[in-house]
């Protein structure tokens, strides 16, 4: 058992890490929020030079073959700087789609484009019914000679505003709530019948709302097998969990040594306020809280590079329980022990602290992965 | 001990009921429900107050013979729970439950004349000018100078966290008219005019993000401003005791009502919220953790009428309201923090609606989601205003436990 980073591992983190503390300050941060696309377009083709985007990707792609491990080391790295760039949506999800269901023709359409950061892409899997159950679907793909209609409505769909492709979860057979008959679809984002209602999130991101009425496309859009959806859903969600779950480490690191620095020099009543040990006490269970939850990330990661498994999926559940409940701890106690300076949006501490309050949201929050864990862990 | 109600208080109930339908009508329930954030406009807040001060019912801590309502505990009790599931806005505390208090202990009898009619009805919007940069819970900190000029004081300085202050007409300050070895001496309490050159308000942005202008907070600065000597509180140097009376009243509030209504929403979020194959609040692990906040709230509620119930008229609060204020506070965002989970990825979009007829933002999701993050968010400053809830526990580990 070894859980350090080998040399390459380590290579890629000294790159990422020099990328967030040399061009994402707090400040070069707000300028990427403020572009028209709600991300820096500059940064988007830096990663892809860099060749981060090609990570996850095989060489017979274009990528670099990458594991669990080179994903994590990345993102932990982000989550130092909440990046706003949409890797994990582009990536992660949408590409990640692909690499697992796609064709080979397929994969060839979307995936070195995408790994020279000249496409974007959005999954759009949530419905507002569905919660976190991924096979909850009332968005329909009616089979018409050789292509399929889309039908139905997508909640909450991340980098959707920027995506030149989606890939859709809609069922093609069987009721709403079962599990055989989901189907993934990829299909170009402006085409006729798609209409999308844009927003910002709490925490700086774009995402839309979407309705696909009468969307036709050929059955060269289909990922996979009709109705053998879910299985390539479920992996590409728990590698979006696991992606989110590795920022968030990056944030809570961010947050608990920024408090513990603020509170070496804030002074009340003529005291350095971390000289009181009702504070000294709390900002030690946050550094607890952070090193367990970085230590569940590397563990998970070492499963997910021996493959995605059952014990990589109890893994992946346990590990989003832990960041939940670590993410609310640490972040709370951040802003409370920041203080008025906390709530203000002028501090870099209160979007860590969203950040890692959205994170809770994603991909199923604490409860749900809590029993998930128990039908896993029998 | 009695815990029925009289058929006069249930009748009172009723005819709390009534006023409310008509005087806070559906139209403006849906204004104000559109999102489970607390915007505030101006034109709608002013006119609600002054409709209830038209009724009667806007100083309910006030005493009789300065035109409060005169209601009882029960009474007061019953218009709290009634205004809170109309969702009707709060009384804007500064005038009615503080620097009026203040006026009417220490005040001149020109100033109570002066200022207590327009604050009964809502003809004068009121702030705070309390902490200053840096200062947070160590209030007595504060550097704001008013030095003599003659018939005038002039005030250099810079207040923060001041709650609403672009609407005001007044603010009420503690500045220093002398430096004292004892800080908490040389501190002045000092009313002045919004409208007085050499004052400027500038938003400070929430981590909620509100809507340009719709800011809660802002700072405030004070170059040069000329204020009268008449608007000079009681004595010179004694501002620190006016502004401890008045922080008992701050922290001396009802908080169960509020509560109950924010459980109710979150019941409400939940029984039309999908979980698995059934509604989320028929989840048993779901149900036991609202329950648990529902039971945290019927003590805060018992807690309350122990308390507030056993003062007479115009006593103030102990110690016993730090135990109000950091309860108070604590369940109230755990509650938050339980709606966010109600509303998954429905937390996410950002709501910068406001309560205006022309307002154009587009909400996102099911309506009693909107806003439910940033509410969360906001809430966090219950924990660190008006004495943070370390300060609160503190001050009981001094005064009530005896601990030094």
């Amino acid at each position: 058992m070894d859980l350090a980073l080998n040399d390459e591992q380590l290579l890629i983190k000294d790159s990422v890490e020099r990328f967030v503390l040399n061009d994402y300050s707090f400040d070069q941060r707000k300028k990427c929020v403020a572009e028209a696309s709600g991300y820096s377009e500059e940064n988007w083709a830096m990663f892809a030079e860099l060749g981060w985007l090609a990570i996850p990707f095989s060489e017979e792609d274009g990528g670099l073959d990458g594991t669990a491990i080179e994903s994590m080391v990345v993102f932990e790295q982000f989550g130092r700087a909440i990046v706003v760039e949409p890797f994990i949506p582009t990536v992660v999800l949408a590409g990640g789609a692909i690499r697992l269901g796609g064709s080979s023709e397929q994969r060839k359409r979307y995936l070195p484009a995408l790994i020279e950061g000249k496409l974007q892409g959005a999954l759009a899997f949530v419905e507002p019914q569905g919660r976190f159950d991924l096979h909850d679907l009332t968005t329909t793909a009616t089979a018409k000679g050789d292509s399929f209609v889309i039908n139905g409505y997508k909640a909450v769909v991340l980098n959707a505003p920027a995506a030149d492709f989606l890939v859709v979860s809609a069922r093609t057979s069987g009721a709403q709530r079962d599990t055989d008959g989901v189907s993934l679809f990829v299909l170009d984002a402006k085409q006729a019948g798609i209409s999308r209602h844009d927003f910002t999130t709490v925490d700086a991101l774009r995402a839309s709302e979407i309705i696909f009425e009468n969307v036709e496309v050929g059955a060269d859009a289909l990922l996979g097998e009709a109705g053998e959806g879910l299985a390539v859903l479920k992996q590409v969600i728990d590698e979006g969990t696991f992606a989110v779950c590795a920022e968030a480490v990056g944030c809570m690191e961010v947050l608990y040594k920024d408090t513990v620095e603020y509170s070496k020099v804030r002074e009340q009543f003529g005291q350095r306020i971390g000289s009181f040990q009702a504070l000294q006490h709390r900002m030690v269970d946050m550094f607890m809280a952070y090193e367990q939850s970085k230590s569940m990330l590397y563990m998970t990661a070492a499963y997910l590079e021996k493959g995605y498994d059952e014990e990589a999926q109890k893994y992946i559940a346990a590990l989003k329980v832990q960041i939940g409940k670590a993410g609310k701890l640490v972040g709370q106690d951040a802003i409370q022990i920041h203080g008025g300076m906390g709530l203000t949006d002028e501090l870099s501490t209160t979007h860590y602290f969203k950040r890692v309050t959205v994170i809770e949201n994603m991909f199923g929050n604490s409860r749900f992965h809590l029993k998930r864990f128990a039908a896993l862990a029998g | 001990m009695d815990i029925t109600f009289t058929e006069e208080d249930l009748a009172f109930q009723q005819e709390v009921r009534s006023f409310l339908d008509e005087a806070w009508p559906e139209k403006m329930r849906l204004k104000y429900r559109r999102t489970v954030l607390d915007r505030t406009n101006k034109e709608d807040q002013m006119g609600w107050q002054q409709r209830l001060a038209a009724k009667g019912w806007a100083a309910v801590n006030w005493p009789v013979e300065h035109g409060g309502a005169g209601f009882t505990d029960t009474q007061k009790y019953f218009f709290d729970l009634e205004m809170t599931k109309a969702g009707a806005p709060r009384m804007l505390p500064f005038g009615m439950t503080m620097v009026a208090h203040v006026l009417m202990k220490f005040g001149t009898e020109e100033q109570k004349q002066k200022y207590l009619p327009d604050i009964l009805n809502s003809r004068a919007w009121w702030c705070q000018g309390y902490s200053e940069p840096g200062s947070g819970s160590d209030l007595a900190s504060l550097r704001t100078k008013a030095e003599d000029g003659g018939d005038h004081y002039v005030v250099n300085g810079v207040k923060t966290w001041n709650t609403l202050g672009q609407h005001a007409d007044m603010i009420f300050c503690l500045v220093r008219t002398s430096q004292e070895a004892r800080r908490q001496m040389g501190i002045s309490f000092l009313l002045i005019d919004m409208k007085s050159p050499g004052i400027t308000v500038e938003p400070i942005i929430t981590m909620d993000q509100p809507k340009p202008g719709f800011q809660e907070i802002n700072t405030i600065y004070f170059e040069d401003v000329q204020v009268p000597k008449e608007n000079l509180v009681g004595e010179e140097g004694k501002g620190w005791t006016y502004a401890k009376y008045l922080l008992e009243f701050e922290r001396g509030n009802a908080h169960s009502p509020g509560l109950y209504e924010t459980l109710n929403q979150v019941e409400g979020m939940a029984r039309e919220t999908q979980s698995g194959a059934g509604a989320l609040f028929d989840d048993s692990d779901f149900r036991d953790r609202f329950n648990e906040l529902k039971i945290q709230t019927m003590a805060m509620e018992a807690t309350e009428m122990r308390i507030l119930g056993s003062l007479s008229a115009g006593q103030n609060v102990g110690p016993e309201s730090s135990l109000l204020k950091t309860r108070g506070s604590e369940i109230g965002q755990a509650i938050s923090e339980l709606a966010g989970e109600v509303a998954g990825y429905y937390g996410l979009p950002l709501d910068q609606s406001v309560p205006l007829d022309d307002d154009d933002f587009v909400p996102v999701g099911p309506t009693h989601f909107n806003g439910v993050s940033q509410k969360y968010f906001n809430l966090r400053k219950t924990s660190i205003y008006a004495g943070s809830n370390e300060i609160q526990r503190n001050i009981m580990a001094k005064l009530v436990l005896g601990l030094e």
